[in-house]
């Protein structure tokens, strides 16, 4: 084998212009107003409804659709606005086939749910271009409430305490509001810059200051912010990907996912991506499919994803499981990494097998096999960076994460927090949302001495 | 397969089924097109005097949908014919020569002196035609000139008219009569008198379809301005089985033969209109909305429909008249209670909804803390409501209670009837 041969595959315009914009335009197109009415026609409206219930939100589903039917797009983007601040988000990429549409009785009727989220995006889009704002703002109240963090729990807890009638700044570590949604999410999930077009509509209802590139921890403390405004809430989110713990972690092409799909959601130019021609992709959430598809799509060759567990544990739903599958991804299940082999650069990867050994817990099998990858994408979950936080006394964490009750509310009188960072969800956009919501309302009692 | 030929005041046709005068009956080309796709007859749109009336050149029908854009009811206001008398004679004495085994009839409407009908009917009737219909039901623009349901509307004139009919015409005389009346009865009970040999119904009925919501005029319009029309389709059919089972159940008129019309779309809507009296049907609508080959689901429908039930045609016809009776004679004792299949059952809550919100308050939401829909019986009336909006077909079913306690009155069940007539409550009560 020559010297050459050897060298890591990794390198951009693997595919031309034409097929990039085709895997990367819109996974699933709007539905037509013709659609959208045949399929508002199958709701049931159901009493006490069972997607409501299982919708983070709490959005009056049925209520929607029926506004759907009736024409009265407005009215329905009201229903879901206010509940969801980000319904529009939430409609491109809420899991809804373990959420709102698992629990349609159409499932027990025929199988096929109501596509909930099909028409949740329908009924949001025109209001981009509505000129009367669906939602205005209280009177003043002469609060002040700093928001750290511009991801959906900060952006949903900021436009609540707007219209609330209090003043919020809202500190961002980034370049550009919207955190994951702006950085983590697959770009053919949210194509035309939908994101920040959100952002705009969010902070469109005034009384919101954004102040992006301010680091917590850095730039600023929580007690700083305790002392100059009536109520802090913290929505900082995850920060640094987890870490495999082996060795050859540092080499070149260990890659960490979260990063990676940032770089292709801000790239202007998809094809000039380096992408391997075998990438290895370690992990089984969202992200993991995420930027397994991403690479296929990029024109990797061969993408592997490898999980510890059986698909029952991914935490992607089947649906995405099959999305991947369908991509050409192969999933392989119960195997773990144990060596990142190469001398300069990451070549192999070496697995074992795992299995639940008697107990229940997983445990190695011995047997084990190598795949040959140019990159390795880390996709195992991230850590909340604690020392941000700046330890203040009676700030409780629980397994690395803050701590907060049923209000959203901190072991700290004056603190609130919502999204990834807290003990509490399932790192879903719409319980960031849901949280930063909550906490918003619980906010304003306090303000208000209720 | 069942026969369905079918005899009508002498007509035989190979099936049970024609065409509504109306447009899909107005001229030959059309009628060609539905005897080659197997209509059984057809009654020809409606003829008058010369110089023939006119239409508007704008829209002439609206239709309400559903969101699938299916068409639930439909609205015109087209006239009579708007070709010159001698076109449709000719025309029609072809089509009699080329289709001699189906039923052609033609449908008349004359301004009311017994001179025109004297002289117009001799002339239709040469062309080999099987029978007249009167038009005295078209509820809009003719009706402003006398005719049409102008006639209808008084028994009287129906009963002239009908007189005339008889005098000049030596085929049939149907008389179609208009739902734009208080009873159906003194219509019908007129054209008897009057010596039709039949009537068929129902017409249209008087309507507006909607506003348009950006120029707040009623919609459609004719530059800006719009008229009522005739009402019809699927969303009429009720309204038309009632009238024809008044007619089949009234002793003074069950002897009048019936045509019936009215949103009849497939072979179930005849099983109805046979069923509750009417000897055969005319459809228009359904054509219009779908074409003439809806007419293979009517025929075969019915034909699998009788194969299965084991009857003729004959035996069909207005073998559920007997069922329809007066609010007075319903047995006051009989006793129906929901039952839900949980089996069945998806969930969806909305009986309890509706019970909850709109009648009795006898489904339950939760049973022991889980998501449930029972039927509470000491609450239920037997009412049908759930039945009425579960989206699952035989998910819920009335059952009858024979024996024991009702638990809501608390009495117990009798099998013996007892009607209105006759019960305490009634000031009027017969004594027994």
């Amino acid at each position: 084998m020559s010297k050459s041969a050897q060298q890591p595959d990794i390198r951009s315009n693997r595919l031309d212009n034409d097929e990039i914009a085709r895997n990367f335009g819109e996974l699933h197109p709007p539905l037509s107003r013709s659609e959208a009415l045949i399929e508002a026609d199958r709701c049931y409206f159901c009493y006490d409804a069972p997607c409501t219930t299982a919708c983070p939100t709490g959005i009056d589903i049925p209520g929607f659709i029926q506004k759907i039917r009736s024409d009265n797009i407005r009215g329905s983007a009201h229903t879901i606005l206010r509940e969801n601040i980000m319904g529009g988000m939430c409609a491109r990429v809420c899991p809804t086939e373990v959420l709102c549409e698992e629990a349609c009785v159409r499932n027990t009727h025929e199988e096929k749910p109501v596509e909930i989220g099909l028409l949740q995006r329908y009924a949001t889009d025109p209001i981009f271009d509505q000129e009367t704002p669906l939602f205005s703002r209280a009177a003043a109240t002469g609060k002040k409430v700093a928001v750290v963090g511009a991801g959906p729990a900060g952006l949903s807890c900021a436009h609540r305490l707007a219209m609330l009638g209090h003043e919020v700044v809202v500190f961002n570590r980034d370049d550009k509001p919207g955190g994951l949604n702006e950085y983590g999410i697959a770009a053919y999930k949210t194509v035309d810059d939908f994101a920040q077009k959100e952002v705009d509509y969010i902070l469109s209802i005034g009384g919101i200051e954004l102040r992006n590139g301010k680091t917590l921890g850095k730039d600023f403390t929580v007690q700083e912010l305790r002392d100059s405004y009536d109520a802090v809430f913290i929505g900082i989110g995850l920060g640094s990907t987890n870490r495999i713990g082996l060795d050859g972690e540092s080499l070149p092409g260990v890659s960490s996912a979260i990063e990676y799909i940032a770089e292709i959601r801000q790239a202007s130019d998809l094809g000039k991506l380096p992408v391997g021609r075998r990438v290895v992709v370690i992990g089984g959430g969202m992200t993991a499919i995420d930027i397994a598809v991403q690479s296929k799509r990029l024109g990797a060759e061969v993408v592997d994803l490898v999980y510890r567990r059986g698909p029952e544990q991914m935490g992607a739903s089947r649906y995405e499981q099959d999305l991947a599958k369908t991509n050409g991804v192969t999933i392989h299940h119960w195997a773990r990494p144990v060596e990142l082999l190469g001398d300069d650069h990451l070549k192999t990867i070496r697995f074992e097998r795992t299995a639940l050994d008697d107990s229940g817990r997983l445990a190695a099998q011995g047997d084990r096999f190598e795949l040959t990858a140019d990159t390795v994408f880390k996709a195992i979950g991230q850590v909340l960076d604690v020392g941000l936080l700046g330890n203040p006394a009676g700030l409780e964490f629980q397994h690395d994460r803050i701590v907060i009750d049923a209000a959203g509310r901190t072991t700290l009188a004056d603190v609130w927090a919502g999204g990834d960072c807290v003990a509490v969800g399932d790192d879903l956009t719409v319980t960031a949302v849901q949280q930063g919501k909550v906490a918003a309302i619980d906010i304003d009692r306090r303000l208000r001495g209720e | 397969m069942a026969d369905l030929r079918t005899t009508f005041l002498g007509i035989p046709s190979p099936n049970p089924f024609w065409l509504a005068s109306a447009p899909p009956t107005d001229k030959a080309y059309n009628v060609n097109r539905a005897f080659e796709a197997g209509w059984g007859g057809a009654v020809w749109k409606t003829l008058g005097e010369d110089p023939p009336i006119v239409n508007v050149s704008g829209p002439r029908y609206g239709a309400i949908h559903s969101n699938e854009r299916r068409v639930i009811g439909f609205n015109n206001i087209e006239l009579i014919t708007d070709r010159p008398l001698q076109t449709n004679l000719d025309e029609m004495r072809q089509i009699k020569k080329d289709w001699p085994d189906r039923a052609l009839v033609a449908s008349v409407m004359l301004p009311m002196n017994e001179a025109t009908w004297a002289k117009y009917l001799p002339m239709v009737e040469d062309t080999g035609i099987d029978a007249f219909e009167l038009n005295f039901g078209c509820p809009h623009g003719m009706s402003e000139r006398g005719m049409g349901a102008a006639v209808g509307q008084v028994p009287e004139y129906i009963q002239m008219a009908a007189e005339w009919a008889k005098k000049a015409a030596s085929v049939p005389v149907i008389v179609k009569l208009t739902p734009n009346v208080t009873s159906i009865l003194p219509p019908a009970k007129a054209a008897l008198d009057g010596g039709a040999d039949a009537v068929s119904l129902i017409n249209t009925i008087n309507s507006i379809m909607r506003v348009d919501y950006d120029s707040l005029t009623m919609y459609p319009t004719t530059d800006g301005m719009g008229t009522h029309g005739g009402y019809c389709g699927e969303a009429v059919k009720p309204i038309a089985l009632n009238m024809v089972a008044e007619i089949a159940r009234t002793k003074e008129t069950r002897s009048l033969p019936v045509s019936g019309i009215g949103g009849i779309t497939d072979w179930r809507d005849a099983v109805d209109f046979l069923a509750l009296g009417a000897s055969n049907v005319q459809v228009c609508t359904a054509a219009m909305v779908y074409g003439f080959k809806i007419i293979d689901d009517l025929v075969d429908g019915l034909s699998n429909f009788l194969d299965d039930k084991r009857l003729t045609l004959d035996e069909l016809i207005g073998k559920a008249v007997p069922s329809v009776t007066d609010w007075q004679y319903l047995n006051l004792n009989y006793v129906e209670k929901a039952v839900i299949d949980q089996d069945l059952c998806i969930q969806c809550g909305r009986c309890h909804v509706v019970c909850e919100d709109t009648s009795h308050q006898a489904i339950t939401h939760t049973v022991n803390g889980e998501r449930r829909f029972e039927v509470i019986d000491s609450e239920c009336v037997g009412c049908n409501l759930c039945v009425s909006v579960c989206p699952v077909e035989d998910c819920i079913s009335m059952h009858r209670l024979t024996e024991g306690i009702d638990p809501r009155t608390g009495e117990p069940i009798s099998m013996e009837k007892a009607d209105w007539t006759t019960h305490p409550n009634n000031p009027m009560r017969k004594t027994k």
